[in-house]
């Protein structure tokens, strides 16, 4: 064991000890339903396990699952209109494995059929499909370098969210609950949410798998928490139908009786733990209900994340759900929306995936501003790969598809300590190759680790035989030009 | 993180901590009371950890030219001289390794080498040594072996053992232990009133011998080599391997030599003239993930396959960590790149596609990808083969129709009854049993070493062959087999299986194995906590004939296993993983055993054994997070009927999303090998106990039959809900908290019918509301949850 997890296990214990104090007694859960009505943050272990001064406290990692067209979104690239229907030179494609799917197939230039304009106090370029995230182009710093290993989804999914491409191990998010210890009291320090496209059609979304949130070799604690579009937000949260308050309140005044009577008997602290985890269950019934209930919120902030925010697991009603989980302080939260992967018919159905996170983003980052809390939550928007500068399927002017393409992509990141208005990274002029200042995604996923104070080389865990860690055993680079 | 040392109070935990660990009390131990050290014991375990990533096996990472995993190849003043350096620049081991030697760590490299730094060959790869059983102060304890290997570690560390506990937790212990279920009240009555000096004995043996047994171990194995019912990547389709799963849970129960449970694994097919059963077993190699056609490279896909497949070898058998090597030299243990690719040879001539098939056809539907077993009744075959009859004869009447074209009616009538023919054969052959299954080509796959791992990047050409650091395989003429293979495993000299082996087993009676990390032996595991019983255990199992019962016997009725788990909160701080065996382990129980106890006691547990996997009830939606649209099987759908009460060792497990009941407790996804689980104590959990449905239903369930019982008083039936859930009697103070609390419902229930109603479906009885919320806190109780 490391010292780090003995101190967790043990600083949790302590706090166990100490809210058991509180929680026991005579009216052994009195106490808690008093308690149950703060939320935020009860700090006790927050940023113990730092390297370095932090910093960010808290994290949106935005998950375009399926892979955004970085050329027809991020990565303007005006010459290539003269390249339409050319097939991509050699000296470009320089051997580059390509999918089963277009395999032996000719690659011909796509050019993308979307305009782009400068945005912002420093003219960073912008598709027009992004008309909303262009107004927060001054917070943003898009990473127009970004390339992975993995050309098929599952992999390149599984790399990026834990680090390696073959499954077994923990996700970033559970990185950082075992790494910097419990922040909150009252909700999970990690939580994931999920959507899919609405204006795309039905067409293709790609496979998730809860690895890419799960907790792999560390202990299961540290997973992250799937909240739910429909029925309970967190898995089995509600009481039984017949199980009212009182009587689920004098349930477990019984049971913590006993469990503490037990606990006398036998001095295992196991069960004083037990006892902790049922009060955080408790309070977790009224926290979550009250975090997930968007009545209390103005209509003006409503309208800021657009109209389809009424509809329950939407990608910009989660985006509202994160910022109300941020000011709760939870600490890592995540967000996969599905649809990206347009094999054909790109124009068209990324006009819909862009229609669904353009206006939600830019609300997010406006919303967090204007609460002060984008100066300590950094916000970052990610897919798994890119996509090929040649065209898969029918090609036209206005239709036309996309491949995976893994050596190059955009990702974007904003808020604590990050430099807004920049783009990082320069592809050439087919968004094929990396020119300049290349960002392997263990680079990104080791910038989101320094910017909360960790030193990605020292958050380790012992498994198999190795001090294992998020950004493996590769060499990795925090980007530093980037941070203010 | 050394870092966080930086802090008195983190200081003072560290060194709290390291009390509590077996391995570290060892050195302890050496330093004070022995003046030589053990390689083994203390000095391999700091080099590993701290140098022997540039200055180990691997030639490609060495630094400097100097090794330190072997003897002679550097010099000892030097590095005493590196290791001691103030100089930043000399300083050994380097900042930028995040590694530092604490100052007793240097203290005792400086002791081995003022000793002549002798090496050691690791303890793992040298065959288990003979160990003449300890001589103990306390002669009255024990004089079974394990218990006295146990004793004279305790008596080193100036411990005793703890008295027996009593027979309800014994008993509670055992069956838990062994069958994954809780006694029941005549099982804990007949215990009780057995007062024969055989009466444990007796107990044990009848637990050994019950089905449930062998649908217990099964559990463990099945996280073990990733045992599931769909392929795991890209759509995540279903696949079938139940026979499998069978075939584990019948070798359990007919106690099949542990040695024959390998080879059977690795090679029943390749056994001359292969039992069915040996060819089920076979399909172990067929139990990695594996994506659909469409989107890997089929040669990526290939490759893939046969490291997942040599992985789990490593993993299941060696206790090793084979997969390092893919890339490069294993940098800790002496596994090169070589020998990675030599076993690989073993494993990359499967006569298969190296992807599944295409969504058309009974294969797909069957969750089968060649080649497979199909294991019908013989009714089943016999329909099959009327079916296939009466097919062929009216292909033959339309054929011969056909040429008359005016008996246009007739031929259509046919056609009808054709397409009715070939329904009901697909209909039947879809519900014929059958498993994936390995198989050899004829002509064997040359293999390359693959530079850096990459399936496309071949390098130098290998033969098939075991790392030399393990004793050779015997030679033979012609290629080497996976049959050669696995017969090597089980050779009485290897040092490996067999301890590993009953490590593995050990841990599912301790909580935690001899060596705590089961699944790596190498030289990053941790050291046993007791080698020698380790040894003693090993040999043991190697010449009982790698029989399993015998050995799981010889532990339960060892005084260690049967120590009461009451101690102090002082011994538990200290100890908490239990290491030095000072009580009985106390445990949080798994989350299959959970569900189970919660139907058993509730009196709703289905005990039918075998066949397909099952799908008791889940929060709705959970898939459709995850899955695409043409995933097999996209949408969760329940079982009905009391297939939803089955043990959860017949669960469907898909591994995109496994059922939440299992993964909230610490269930792995079985998408990679474990050897053991974590066990972690979660809000989520005890929101799992509180709400979800099937517990509670069961809970209700339990509640009406209680109250059926009219001869009963309440007095009794809390009695009897008590000792049924818990296996104890309540004593008076908890009886008469369960009464003032029964009496709490009742009121609450009474004053609202509309909460009753909605409890009961309708029904406004506000006493089975109120004893069903009695008997659903009995089942939130953390003794519930734990084995004690």
């Amino acid at each position: 064991m490391k010292p780090l997890q003995q101190f967790n296990d043990l600083a949790s214990r302590r706090q166990f000890l100490k809210s058991s104090a509180m929680g026991l007694g005579t009216a052994a859960f009195g106490a808690l339903v008093a308690r149950a009505q703060t939320t935020g943050a009860q700090t006790a272990g927050a940023s113990v396990g730092t390297h370095f001064q932090p910093k960010a406290r808290r994290v949106i990692f935005l998950f375009m699952a399926g892979a955004p067209s970085q050329i027809d979104l991020f990565d303007y690239k005006p010459d290539l209109q003269k390249q339409f229907r050319k097939p991509l030179p050699a000296s470009i494609s320089q051997g580059q494995r390509v999918t089963a799917m277009t395999l032996g197939k000719e690659q011909l230039v796509a050019p993308s059929m979307f305009k782009f304009s400068r945005q912002g106090k420093n003219g960073v370029y912008m598709s027009e499909l992004l008309p909303h995230l262009s107004t927060v182009v001054d917070d943003l710093c898009l990473i127009k370098s970004t390339h992975t290993d993995a050309i098929n989804h599952d992999p390149a999914k599984t790399l990026i969210c834990t680090g390696s491409e073959i499954p077994g191990k923990a996700s970033l998010g559970s990185w950082l609950s075992y790494g910097l210890g419990r922040m909150n009291e009252n909700l999970p320090d990690f939580v994931v949410m999920n959507s899919a496209f609405w204006t795309g059609g039905t067409g293709n979304v790609q496979a998730l798998y809860s690895r890419l949130w799960g907790s792999g070799f560390l202990p299961s604690k540290h997973q992250g928490v799937s909240f739910q579009p429909s029925g309970d937000p967190v898995l089995f949260l509600s009481n039984p139908p017949g199980v009212s308050k009182e009587s689920r309140h004098r349930m477990l005044d019984l049971v913590t009786k006993l469990n503490q009577q037990h606990l006398d008997e036998i001095g295992d602290p196991e069960i004083q733990t037990t006892i902790a985890q049922q009060e955080m269950a408790f309070r977790m019934q009224t926290s979550v209900p009250e975090l997930t209930d968007l009545s209390q919120e103005p209509e003006h902030i409503l309208d800021m994340y657009g109209p389809e925010v009424g509809k329950s697991g939407s990608f910009a009603r989660n985006c509202l759900l994160a910022r109300r989980m941020i000011e709760r302080d939870v600490r890592f939260i995540q967000l996969f929306h599905r649809g990206w992967d347009h094999h054909v018919g790109l124009p068209k159905k990324l006009r819909g995936q862009a229609y669904d996170v353009d206006q939600p983003c830019a609300a997010l980052l406006k919303d967090l501003k204007q609460r002060g809390l984008l100066d300590d939550t950094l916000v970052v928007f990610a897919g798994e790969f890119g996509r090929t500068t040649y065209g898969q399927g029918n090609l036209t002017q206005t239709s036309y598809g996309r491949d995976h393409h893994p050596r190059c992509f955009t990702t974007w990141m904003a808020g604590a300590g990050i430099k807004g208005g920049i783009t990082y990274g320069q592809t050439d002029d087919f968004s094929y190759n990396i020119v300049e200042d290349p960002v392997h995604v263990r680079d990104f996923n080791a910038t989101i680790l320094h910017q909360l104070g960790i030193d990605h080389n020292r958050l380790t865990f012992p498994f198999l035989g190795l001090d294992q860690r998020l950004t493996g055993v590769e060499e990795t680079h925090v980007i530093k030009r980037i941070l203010s | 993180m050394k870092i966080l040392l930086a802090t008195p109070c983190l200081l003072l935990i560290a060194l709290f901590a390291s009390l509590s660990l077996a391995s570290t009390s060892h050195a302890k131990e050496a330093n004070s009371t022995s003046p030589t050290l053990s390689y083994n014991q203390d000095v391999r375990p700091i080099l590993s950890n701290n140098c022997f990533h540039c200055h180990g096996s691997d030639e490609e990472s060495r630094e400097a030219d100097v090794r330190l995993d072997v003897s002679g190849s550097v010099d000892l003043e030097e590095m005493i001289a590196r290791i001691t350096s103030t100089d930043l620049e000399e300083k050994m081991p380097p900042a930028d390794s995040n590694k530092q030697l604490s100052p007793e760590q240097i203290e005792i490299l400086k002791r081995w080498i003022a000793a002549g730094a002798p090496y050691e060959e690791h303890w793992a790869f040298v065959p288990p040594q003979v160990h003449n059983v300890p001589i103990c102060q306390d002669t009255k304890w024990s004089d079974q072996p394990i218990d006295r290997f146990v004793l004279a570690r305790l008596e080193r560390a100036g411990l005793l053992p703890k008295a027996k506990t009593d027979k309800r937790t014994l008993l509670r212990r055992v069956t838990f232990d062994l069958t994954g279920l809780p006694p029941t009240l005549d099982e804990i009555h007949a215990f009780l009133s057995d007062s024969s000096d055989k009466a444990y004995e007796n107990l044990v043996d009848r637990l050994l011998a019950q089905p449930q047994y062998g649908e217990h171990m099964a559990k463990y194995w099945l996280d073990l080599v990733r045992f599931a019912d769909t392929n795991g990547l890209h759509h995540d389709h279903y696949r079938e391997m139940t026979p499998y799963r069978d075939w584990v849970i019948r070798a359990f129960n007919d106690n099949l030599g542990f040695d024959d449970f390998i080879t059977d694994q690795i090679a029943g097919d390749l056994l001359e003239e292969p039992s069915i059963d040996q060819q089920i077993a076979s399909g172990f190699n067929r139990l990695h993930l594996i994506i659909d056609a469409g989107t890997a490279l089929p040669q990526e896909s290939f490759t893939r396959n046969v490291v997942d497949r040599v992985s789990a070898v490593g993993t299941a058998f060696l206790g090793l960590t084979l997969q390092c090597a893919v890339c490069h030299d294993h940098k800790y243990d002496p596994i090169t790149r070589q020998n990675f690719y030599e076993l690989y040879a073993f494993f990359n001539n499967f006569d298969g596609a190296p992807e599944t098939g295409g969504r058309r056809g009974l294969d797909f539907k069957r969750g089968l990808q060649p080649p497979y077993l199909e294991l019908p009744t013989p009714a089943q075959a016999e329909e099959r083969q009327q079916l296939e009859r009466e097919i062929a004869d009216l292909a033959a009447k339309i054929e011969a129709l056909k040429a008359k074209p005016d008996d246009a009616d007739a031929l259509k009538a046919l056609t009808d009854q054709l397409a009715q023919q070939q329904a009901a054969r697909d209909a039947l052959v879809t519900a014929i049993p059958a498993t994936l299954v390995m198989k050899e080509r004829a002509e064997v796959r040359p293999t390359h070493m693959l530079n850096r791992g990459v399936y496309d990047q071949p390098g130098d050409l290998v033969e098939r062959n075991t790392p030399a650091f393990l004793p050779p395989m015997v030679e033979k003429e012609g290629p080497k087999t996976r049959l050669d293979l696995a017969k090597w495993l089980v050779a009485p000299s290897h040092p490996l299986t067999a301890r590993v082996a009953v490590n593995r087993f050990w841990q599912q009676l301790f909580g935690v194995g001899l060596v705590k990390t089961s699944e790596d032996f190498g030289a990053q595991g941790e050291a046993p906590s007791h080698p020698q019983l380790l040894d003693h255990l090993a040999l043991q199992f190697v010449q009982s004939g790698w029989n399993v019962k015998s050995l799981m016997r010889s532990i339960v009725l060892s005084q260690t296993y049967q120590q009461s788990s009451q101690a102090s909160r002082e011994e538990y701080v200290s100890d908490p993983g239990n290491r030095l065996l000072g009580r009985g382990s106390r445990f949080r129980i798994d989350a299959e055993m959970i569900r189970d106890q919660v139907l058993s006691v509730s009196g709703l547990l289905n005990p039918t054994m075998y066949g397909k996997s099952v799908k008791p009830p889940q929060p709705a939606g959970l898939w459709k997070i995850v899955a695409m649209p043409s995933s097999y099987p996209r949408v969760f759908q329940s079982d009905t009927g009391d297939q939803i009460y089955r043990r959860s060792v017949y669960t469907f497990w898909k591994r995109g999303l496994p059922p939440p009941q299992m993964t909230i407790f610490d269930a792995p996804s079985r998408e990679s090998c474990i050897a053991r689980r974590e066990r972690t104590n979660t809000p989520l959990q005890a929101l799992l106990l509180m709400n979800e449905e099937q517990y509670f239903a069961a809970a209700r369930h339990y509640a009406r039959t209680l109250l059926q019982q009219t001869d009963l008083n309440d007095e009794e039936r809390i009695r009897q809900a008590y000792e049924s859930i818990t296996s104890q009697r309540p004593d008076d103070a908890t009886l008469s908290e369960l009464q003032n609390a029964r009496e709490a419902f009742r009121q609450i229930y009474t004053a609202d019918p509309a909460s009753t109603q909605a409890m009961l479906g309708g029904s406004e009885d506000a006493e089975l509301a109120a004893w069903t919320m009695l008997v659903h806190s009995l089942l939130n109780l953390d003794s519930t949850k734990t084995r004690e």
